[in-house]
């Protein structure tokens, strides 16, 4: 019951922090509403039994991606973003589409609620558990995951690098 | 134990961690004036009190009855809420951190820690250090003034780096000990080689992961030789340079309470936590894991305070380089190292 309360609880922060998050004008309000999310779902994560990956989360998304997004924010100086009215593109697409995938949601959520749903605190927490799935069951997707990483690394210092200090380094070598 | 006892035991545990945190907070800044006194050849404190003793009750009033500036041109909500984000974060992570073997009073086993013994513990801390960082880059940014900025910048880019270094410097001693539990890691330190030399991981192949996390913790803490994010002679007082009373003591604390956690930690991963020589009556022998915990956090806070008397500060450039170039390919090497001889050894 108190599982199911707190669940409950974190699962509201979790959304009135999105919610926030698209509201505010200031990118750095975003940003720390996005940290709420962050937080929030890592209390959903220690609820169901995933403690492992709570942590990991809190560490990686709100410990570390957040706060360089909160840096470059600061860094860039970024001010407050001009409110439009909405196109009208936007509301005529935007607001039948969010309904259907909303009905769509709710519709599989009804079909199939009961089977294969994890219960409360069922999750695969242990480390350990999780190494095992990460180094045998999936370890191709986990290794092929890590190369996608290092080019999107490989790919962004080509793009942050002025064309010039390439070619110095070339001459150097 | 039922709920309500439960609830109970827990309130009294925390309200008791928290008194000593903090008491500990204030007297580590005694300590360091004092120290850093003598170092310089000069006194530090001596007129509140026996040995000025009393020093950190005259700080804390002033601090209270200090006017409280707001400066006009700072971003409200953040510039009040920074110096609590950083405060809450630091006096949280002490509650997964055990002091000794549980005890047992009137019939209840009571364990050393605030916090369940989670398998994740460590990685509480870690993630609980990681968020304090949002303290210190949202007082920089809020307070709206060219000094705070840069060492807001400085503070954050630092922390960042340096918690690689850091998290992959406990790596070692996390495949020794084969769990995150701080309760299992020590368990796993306790024996001796040829009779008299403790098994504890700074002694046990683990010397320079303790050196690696000895750096990152100093840069971690924003204290001398890597204080940029504060460096007096640049940047005034870096980012919390718009700070006044409370507000900047609660900066302070956090400061000094961060400082502790990390002596907690360095004791229990590498130098044995509460173990050491217990004898005497029941009474002493519940008593002394406590204290051989407590002098260890004392060694430590007090190379802390040594190395701030003795060290000049880097460099900008020279931090980077530390921490990405060495610090960082030194502690995947430990890592490796350390893998590659447990397995040969099973």
């Amino acid at each position: 019951m108190l599982h199911l309360t707190l669940f409950l609880v974190f699962g509201l922060v979790c959304v009135a922090g999105a919610v926030n998050l698209l509201a505010q004008r200031h990118p750095i309000n975003s940003a720390l509403s996005l940290v709420v999310v962050m937080g929030a779902l890592a209390g959903e994560y220690l609820l169901l039994g995933a403690e492992f990956l709570g942590a990991v989360q809190v560490i990686v998304y709100a410990g570390a991606i957040m706060v360089l997004f909160v840096f470059v924010i600061m860094l860039l100086n970024a001010g407050e973003e001009a409110r439009f009215g909405g196109s009208r593109v936007a509301i005529l697409l935007g607001v039948p589409g969010l309904l259907t995938g909303g009905l769509m949601i709710t519709w599989v959520l009804l079909k199939y609620s009961g089977t294969g749903a994890v219960p409360l605190g069922a999750l695969p927490g242990p480390p350990k558990e999780i190494a095992r799935l990460l180094f045998h069951e999936f370890l191709l997707p986990f290794e092929v995951t890590s190369v996608l990483v290092l080019i999107a690394i490989m790919g962004s210092v080509v793009l942050a690098a002025k064309p010039d200090q390439i070619q110095q380094s070339k001459e150097e070598r | 134990m039922s709920i309500t006892t439960f609830i109970i035991v827990s309130l009294i545990k925390t309200a008791l961690a928290l008194f000593v945190l903090l008491t500990a907070v204030a007297y580590s800044v005694w300590l360091e004036r004092k120290v850093v006194g003598r170092m310089q050849n000069r006194w530090g404190p001596t007129r509140v009190g026996p040995f000025g003793l009393l020093q950190p009750a005259a700080d804390g009033v002033k601090f209270l009855l200090k006017e409280d500036l707001t400066p006009p041109h700072v971003y409200k909500p953040l510039y009040i809420a920074a110096p609590i984000i950083a405060v809450v974060f630091a006096l949280t992570s002490i509650a997964v951190i055990p002091i000794g073997n549980p005890v047992t009073i009137f019939g209840l086993t009571i364990p050393l820690q605030i916090a369940p013994d989670l398998n994740i513990a460590l990685l509480i801390i870690l993630g609980v250090t990681s968020l304090g960082v949002y303290g210190v880059a949202l007082s920089g940014w809020s307070s709206n003034s060219k000094y705070s900025l840069l060492g807001g910048l400085r503070a954050s880019a630092q922390m960042i780096s340096y918690e690689i270094a850091l998290g992959l410097s406990l790596v070692g001693v996390l495949i020794m000990s084969g769990s995150f539990s701080l309760n299992d890691i020590v368990a796993a330190q306790t024996g001796v080689f040829w009779g008299f030399i403790p098994k504890w991981n700074i002694f046990h192949g683990q010397f320079v992961a303790f050196f690696i996390y000895l750096m990152a913790a100093y840069a971690e803490t924003n204290r001398i030789p890597f204080d940029l994010p504060e460096a007096e002679t640049e940047l005034v007082a870096g980012y919390h340079t718009e700070y006044s009373a409370m507000k900047f003591a609660m900066f302070f604390m956090a400061e000094y309470a961060n400082m502790v956690t990390v002596g907690c930690l360095a004791t229990l991963l590498f130098l044995g936590g509460w173990s050491g020589p217990v004898f005497g009556p029941p009474l002493l022998q519940a008593l002394l894991p406590v204290f051989w915990f407590v002098a260890k956090v004392f060694v430590f806070m007090f190379i802390y305070i040594w190395v701030r008397g003795t060290l000049p500060r880097f460099r900008y450039d020279q931090l980077m380089a530390f921490g990405w170039k060495f610090l960082l390919p030194l502690s995947i090497a430990n890592v490796v190292v350390t893998a590659l001889i447990v397995v040969l050894q099973q």
